[in-house]
């Protein structure tokens, strides 16, 4: 795995040095061509994948997703129930992949770490005040530390969007450093945008450059909490500056699109996104995943299908 | 300018969750009256219409269901309504389709209005024909109440395209089921116009989903869905109607099984006690004083 921090030699060490240097190299990044990123968001999405290619894409998505609840109301036996569904999906398949990683709140990490014991499923815990991330630093770290003393082994943060629209860039910058001095070694920092606040496909450019160049190991759309989450559009964008920024620097960064995908066929869009835009080292639930809770209900069923070519229904799946 | 009006031909569709999508393969196919002139061009719906539809009316179900039943039987009601306001045009278009006179054929759709209207009356009476109290030895009350099945497949008769169509969904919906309704593979035409009187009648979308195209391609799916509760084998041919009921089979389908009708008759309730379930509910009564009652 390639290191996540930039050399010392690097060209792009210093962008970050103050807040002018900062702001010159995210505002020299290209203004996005946003008709044109739509329009290759949606032609892309119009590819025709079937059977065996299907079924391939299907238990790779099944693989990547971040199994997630993030309610208020969660308790210890939902969490676990979640566990539980994470490492074995279908019970009545065992051919079916674990997903990737159950995602909590802090305070359930412990719980969700004994559900998925031994199984290989991650645990993925929101932190830095999640969702509106409008806390003090010393909050934020603390509760950073919470999760990963508790054995998260990835943590996605928030960025202070705030922060980043009024153009204090470098405090946002220093706030992604702190967390992910704060996550160690132990843990992977994904680093989330809230894309749909972020007004403009240039910011999302730029936030995104931000968030790899301050050490993220992913780059998440959003959190799910607000009417518009992950879309074709702003994912394709976020794939391509990773991509980039793998180009200048050799640091693989991975992404993860959150909220609002719900059926097989969205899914499977977003995996042509991947294979068309960073392309096949991207298709591994080490570096795409899926911010998801009623997606994998639908994977599962598309999956039923595949194999008994009738068509199944939620009544064969479990209800969350 | 020419005095010859140019004809203004209607796109018959499919009515699939209160919309009206043509068929998701795009097909067509011709229908012709009774003579073999041709009529129109209906949706030759594919499984994947027959999948939409499941899920619309999967989606319908639970609003449907919980509605009470005097609310349903407005509601159909107000069906027999809109069905009166487009008498003219289901008269012509069953004419058409059975190759009727126009009295006859009026004569069917007086008839099937009255079914309707008929069906609307029974939405909150069934519960007390085929429910009550039941006796039993026990400090309990206990009582049955008919509940609907859930998502229903109808294959809607291939001959009595109107009132056939009718005398088998009104029973499946009367009684709080949705249903996904195979329209008549030789005469749709009444049934995908039936779709635009229950869209603009005060039925949820969803409720009733009307596709169209070859019964036996769009019969076989859905016998075979894993989400669909139930299905009537109306309209089904003897071979048909035995692959369709091993398909049902797997997931344990409620199917009625065709057998010889007319439609004409008064139908009596079979067709509604055939897509209810009966809960039956037992009741503490609290417990037995001295005299060996608590009242």
């Amino acid at each position: 795995m390639p290191s996540s921090a930039l050399t010392a030699a690097h060209p792009l060490k210093d962008v970050a040095a103050s807040d002018s240097a900062l702001r010159r190299f995210l505002h020299g990044l290209p203004g996005v061509d946003a008709v044109g990123l739509e329009g290759r968001a949606a032609s892309l999405g119009t590819r025709s994948i079937k059977t065996t290619a299907k079924a391939y894409a299907i238990d790779l998505a099944i693989s990547m997703v971040d199994l997630t609840t993030l309610e208020g109301a969660d308790t210890p036996g939902k969490v676990r129930a979640l566990g539980a569904k994470a490492v074995k999906p279908d019970p009545t398949d065992r051919t079916t992949p674990s997903t990737a990683a159950v995602c909590v709140y802090p305070d359930m990490v412990a719980v969700a770490k004994e559900a998925v014991a031994g199984s290989g499923v991650k645990v993925a815990s929101v932190a830095t005040a999640f969702p509106a991330g409008r806390a003090a630093l010393d909050v934020k770290l603390a509760d950073v530390r919470d999760a990963v003393a508790a054995g998260a082994d990835e943590i996605d943060m928030v960025i202070d969007r705030g922060a980043f629209l009024s153009g204090r860039y470098v405090k946002v910058y220093d706030e992604i450093t702190a967390v992910k001095e704060a996550c160690g070694t132990s843990a992977r920092l994904k680093v989330i945008f809230e894309t749909g606040e972020l007004s403009t496909y240039d910011n999302i450019r730029r936030a995104s450059w931000l968030g790899m160049l301050a050490g993220a190991d992913f780059i998440k759309t959003s959190t799910g909490k607000v009417a518009v989450n992950a879309t074709p559009a702003n994912t394709l964008l976020m794939l391509e500056a990773v991509r980039d920024f793998k180009a200048q620097t050799g640091i693989q960064v991975g992404v993860k699109p959150a909220g609002g995908i719900r059926t097989s066929k969205d899914a499977i869009k977003f995996l042509v996104l991947v294979n068309e835009t960073a392309g096949e080292d991207w298709l591994d639930n080490h570096w795409f995943r899926f911010g998801a809770s009623s997606l994998l209900n639908d994977l599962l069923m598309q999956r039923q299908k595949l194999a008994t070519g009738r068509y199944s229904g939620p009544d064969y799946v479990t209800v969350d | 300018m020419s005095d010859t009006r140019l004809s203004v031909l209607k796109t018959y569709k499919l009515y699939v969750g209160g919309k009206f999508p043509r068929s998701e393969s795009g097909r067509v196919y011709e229908v012709s009256d009774s003579k073999g002139k041709w009529l129109a061009n209906a949706p030759l719906s594919s499984r994947k219409d027959a999948r939409d539809a499941v899920v619309a009316a999967r989606k319908a179900f639970g609003g449907w269901s919980g509605a009470t039943a005097y609310n349903r039987g407005q509601v159909l009601y107000r069906v027999a309504e809109m069905l009166e306001g487009r008498r003219d045009q289901f008269v012509r278009e069953v004419g058409e389709a059975e190759g009727l006179s126009k009295s006859k054929s009026a004569a069917v759709v007086d008839a099937t209005i009255d079914r309707w209207v008929w069906y609307a009356g029974w939405t909150d009476k069934i519960a007390q024909v085929v429910g009550g109290g039941n006796p039993v030895a026990g400090p309990f009350f206990n009582l049955s109440s008919p509940e609907p099945t859930g998502v229903v497949a109808v294959l809607a008769p291939q001959e009595s395209s109107f009132l056939g169509l009718v005398s088998v969904l009104a029973p499946v919906i009367a009684t709080g089921n949705t249903a996904i309704v195979v329209a008549s593979e030789k005469s749709p035409l009444p049934a995908l116009s039936l779709a635009e009187v229950l869209a603009t009648s005060d039925v949820p979308g969803g409720v009733v989903n009307v596709l169209s195209g070859r019964t036996a391609e769009i019969a076989t799916p859905l016998a075979a869905h894993q989400d669909v509760n139930a299905i009537d084998l109306a309209g089904a041919d003897e071979s048909l109607a035995k692959e369709l009921e091993i398909a049902a089979a797997d997931n344990l389908k409620r199917v009625l099984r065709p057998q010889p009708v007319d439609y004409a008759e008064t139908p009596g309730i079979d067709r509604m006690t055939a897509f209810l379930e009966t809960k039956t509910v037992w009741h503490p009564t609290g417990s037995l004083g001295a005299s060996g009652s608590s009242y």
